[in-house]
């Protein structure tokens, strides 16, 4: 078992040092760095004494070198375009995403298995069919369009909702939050909403699917035919069994969710990670863009590594076969 | 448990005392496209930037509504006869913000480290000019050879606090290589009428108004709440809902929009910056064309027919929606004295083909055409535009559209001015029209000195670059605009550039604000008035 986690620990920074390299191979062409640090009128010579001081000038692979010792030290640079460390600048902007992401989250789980077990159960109701094209909307629109088109409407059309920002909030140590104050919580419904849409379908697709197939299983009917509430049979032993599935999906999910926030952020201007890396990439500004692309990389295998090994821990069958490899 | 009658009137109470203390404040709201990245003064030249500093920190001149040269930090200045001395005299009695005196001790510090490694700022004042204190509030510059407009851009050059940036070890400018973080990037000390009161990166900065401001305030704002928004859409949404007073810069398609609602309007004017086509003239051979062998642009006939295919009512009233106004001059028409002697050659598609012909190109030939797409007012449009327009004269242009990181890395000097045909904007920092005469119209061919550094084609005049040598050190402004009008003559004579508009400033404007829109585009909300 331990030596299984081990593995599956290295095959993780393996993973992260090829994101590194990826990362560090593209950013030649996201641009000149120095363009963006100095004015359009700057003269060459600063340009180049600007280029050298930030080791611009040696090969890639050495860059990539001398980022990843300094990352080992938990160093990660300071940004070109703020002047302050990078790590300092994340740390700021993560409470906004993860609250972002994690109401999102909540929303789509909320609405998803409503909505998912509503439609398995009155499949021929005309709501059940609203669901439907409701999905079918969520999967396919663009997130950045949802969220215009939420703004104009509630924004400017009916005005109940702030267009952008966080709101006020409230600072609980290293962690600021906008769950506490009125502002906040109304700055948070437009993005939960927009991010959480693509999500909700998925949950309620999968919950309407795995209902439909649970209540067609021999133990449904028996407990029907014994004589059992309908209410019970339908929540007590039909969605609990549908929603093995959909956890390991929001769980997994979760990361993209952290990731899709860009979108989501740029077009609210959610001051989060994801806004903070857009700026980067327009800025060019390498320790910013690093650093972020790092990050989501981690969160991803932290994930995929925590999945891997509860399923393990949970299905005695894996691990048979773990401790003789093939 | 309270019942509910208590219950309404502890919220009564509570909503009287919220709002009773600040009934009388008055708080603008503004937002950008672009954010406030360091309040450094020193580490970013970039209009945004300089406003935003600008209501914090002062130079010792500052530019009125007209963009005049006003005393600020200086109550006056002179010069020797000889021009090679300037006196300032510092205005007494004014405090930065934590309360330390404002002294020559001031200027002398902030002239040294804006001419520090890391500065950004460097070119505000020539690296050999030494700065003198004489008593506590007259200070000398000792110049190497006369300037005129020494002091031109000096309002942007603010003035920092000795001991405040000594006791906070930031006696230089962070430079963008820094591994510590910067006290100044993060903390302001000036001396403006407003002080920050908090800012977050990227996020937020919030100005509040500095009762003890030396000048009377022209303004009736107590708070200033900064907010960058990225998204032209957002932008404009939060404008129309009242949520923000102030956008910059509202987008052409928007602006009908933003007009045509109850509360908000849009404050339109032309700009400084000239946008305009360049060429390379320099290659023997242009890097993307098919004419082999040889550089069609390095013959005059060929720039000229370029030109005469343009058709710039088109572009005004198509591409840029009326809000764009022509222009025969590199330089915007309010920074000279003789605009109106230049005028645009006539749009004549026809001639433009004869003088191709003559040049021995009647089929016309391809080059390739470098153009940003996300820097200046609908620059890719006018690209596309361009190309149809040239089209018709027998040229194909192939359009290289490109975000300007990816721009500006090909086409600046460190990319080794890798283009054949280009578009660029240019404002004279100085807001003079040296600059546009050293930096864009100047030779390139010695690489020894900054002349010429932003001419990304190459075009070189040598009699154009004698009268520039004179210009920076005629002190009489007669002879000096005489000059100037003699240099603009022969660049547009070679048909060095197309110079095609000053594009339009866009800012929106809720109904309850009256603001003075400067032609430089720095926001300046010291002039603005909100009705509470």
């Amino acid at each position: 078992m331990l030596a299984f986690i081990i593995r599956r620990a290295l095959q993780s920074i393996g993973v992260l040092l090829a994101v590194g390299i990826i990362a560090f191979a593209m950013f030649r062409f996201a641009g000149d760095p120095v363009n963006q640090i100095v004015s359009i009128d700057t003269p060459a010579a600063e340009r180049e004494q600007v280029r050298r001081s930030l080791g611009l000038d040696d090969p890639v692979p050495l860059q990539f070198a001398r980022y990843v010792s300094r990352a080992l030290t938990g160093e990660f640079g300071v940004s070109y375009q703020f002047r302050q460390p990078v790590a300092d600048l994340l740390g700021e902007r993560m409470p906004a995403t993860l609250e972002l992401a994690i109401c999102a989250t909540v929303f789509s789980l909320v609405f998803g298995i409503l909505m998912g077990v509503f439609s398995a159960l009155k499949r021929e109701s005309f709501l059940a069919k609203v669901f439907q094209t409701v999905s079918l909307i969520g999967i396919s629109l663009p997130t950045f369009l949802i969220g215009i088109l939420l703004i104009y409407l509630f924004s400017v059309s009916l005005g109940w909702l702030p267009s952008y920002g966080r709101g006020d909030t409230v600072r609980l140590g290293w962690w600021t939050t906008g769950l506490l104050t009125w502002t906040g919580l109304q700055a948070l419904i437009m993005p939960s909403v927009t991010l959480g849409l693509f999500q909700m379908t998925l949950i309620m697709r999968l919950v309407r699917a795995e209902m439909l197939e649970v209540l067609r299983t021999d133990y449904i009917r028996f407990a029907r035919a014994r004589g059992i509430r309908t209410r019970a049979i339908h929540f007590g032993h039909a969605l609990k069994n549908t929603l093995v599935p959909v956890i390991t999906i929001v769980g997994l999910q979760f990361g993209s969710v952290i990731a899709f926030a860009i979108i989501t952020e740029t077009v609210f201007q959610w001051p989060g990670m994801g806004l903070l890396f857009v700026q980067a990439v327009q800025n060019v500004d390498i320790p910013i863009m690093a650093a972020y692309l790092m990050l989501v990389a981690l969160i991803f295998v932290t994930i995929n590594l925590v999945v891997d090994i509860l399923y393990t821990v949970v299905d005695p069958r894996l691990r048979a076969t773990i401790r003789q490899p093939a | 448990m309270l019942n509910r009658p208590t219950l309404l009137a502890a919220a009564a109470a509570t909503l009287l005392a919220s709002t009773a203390l600040p009934a009388m404040a008055v708080t603008l709201r503004y937002s950008n496209q672009g954010d406030l990245k360091s309040l450094d003064p020193y580490t970013l030249n970039e209009t945004t930037t300089l406003a935003h500093h600008g209501h914090v920190y002062e130079g010792l001149t500052r530019r009125g509504k007209d963009l005049k040269i006003e005393p600020a930090l200086a109550e006056r200045w002179e010069t020797s006869p000889d021009g090679l001395t300037w006196r300032f005299f510092l205005r007494k009695g004014v405090k930065f913000h934590n309360g330390n005196a404002f002294t020559a001790d001031d200027v002398v510090f902030s002239a040294t480290r804006v001419r520090a490694q890391g500065s950004n700022f460097q070119t505000r004042i020539p690296t050999t000019a030494e700065f003198v204190k004489v008593d506590d509030h007259t200070v000398d510059v000792k110049l190497k050879t006369p300037n005129p407009i020494l002091n031109y851009q000096w309002d942007t050059w603010y003035i920092m606090d000795k001991e405040w940036s000594e006791a906070n070890n930031s006696t230089s400018p962070t430079p963008a290589s820094a591994t510590t973080p910067s006290y100044a990037a993060l903390n302001a000390n000036g001396t403006g009428p407003f002080t920050i009161d908090s800012h977050q990166p990227g996020v937020r900065t919030v100005f509040k108004k500095n009762a003890n401001w030396w000048d009377k305030a022209d303004h009736n704002l107590d708070e200033i709440v900064f907010t960058p928004i990225g998204s032209d859409a957002t932008r404009v949404a939060a404008l129309l809902s009242g949520e923000v007073d102030v956008v910059e810069p509202v987008p052409l398609q928007d602006i009908q929009r933003v007009n045509s609602s109850p509360n908000a309007q849009v404050l339109t004017g032309p700009e400084l910056r000239t946008i305009f086509l360049g060429f390379d003239q320099t290659r023997d051979e242009l890097l993307f064309s098919n004419v082999k062998g040889k550089n069609p642009f390095k013959d005059v006939k060929v720039r000229q027919a370029f030109y005469q295919a343009i058709d710039i009512e088109t572009i005004k009233t198509r591409v840029m929606r009326g809000l764009a106004t022509p222009t025969a001059l590199m330089i915007a028409p309010e920074l000279v004295t003789f605009s109106k002697e230049f005028e645009r050659p006539k749009y004549d598609p026809e001639g433009a083909k004869k003088l191709l012909a003559e040049a021995g190109y009647p089929n016309g030939f391809e080059v390739g055409m470098d153009c940003p797409n996300d820097r200046y007012v609908n620059d890719e449009a006018i690209c596309q535009a361009v190309v149809g327009m040239l089209a018709r004269a027998g040229i194909k242009v192939n359009l290289m559209a490109q975000p300007k990181a990816q721009y500006f890395a090909k086409v600046l000097k460190p990319g080794n001015y890798n283009t054949s045909f280009y578009l660029l904007g240019w404002t004279p920092g100085t807001l003079d029209a040296h600059n546009v005469l050293h930096d864009i119209q100047g030779c390139r061919d010695n690489p020894q000195s900054s002349r010429g550094e932003s001419n990304l084609g190459g075009y070189c005049n040598k009699q154009h670059d004698e009268l520039t040598d004179k210009i920076l050190v005629e002190t009489d402004k007669a002879k000096r605009d005489e000059m100037m009008k003699q240099a603009f003559k022969l660049a547009t004579n070679d048909f060095s550039y197309i110079p095609l508009h000053q594009q339009a400033l866009a800012w929106g404007v809720s109904k309850k604000v009256k603001l003075v829109q400067r032609a430089d585009n720095q926001v300046l909300l010291y002039w603005a008035r909100k009705e509470p």
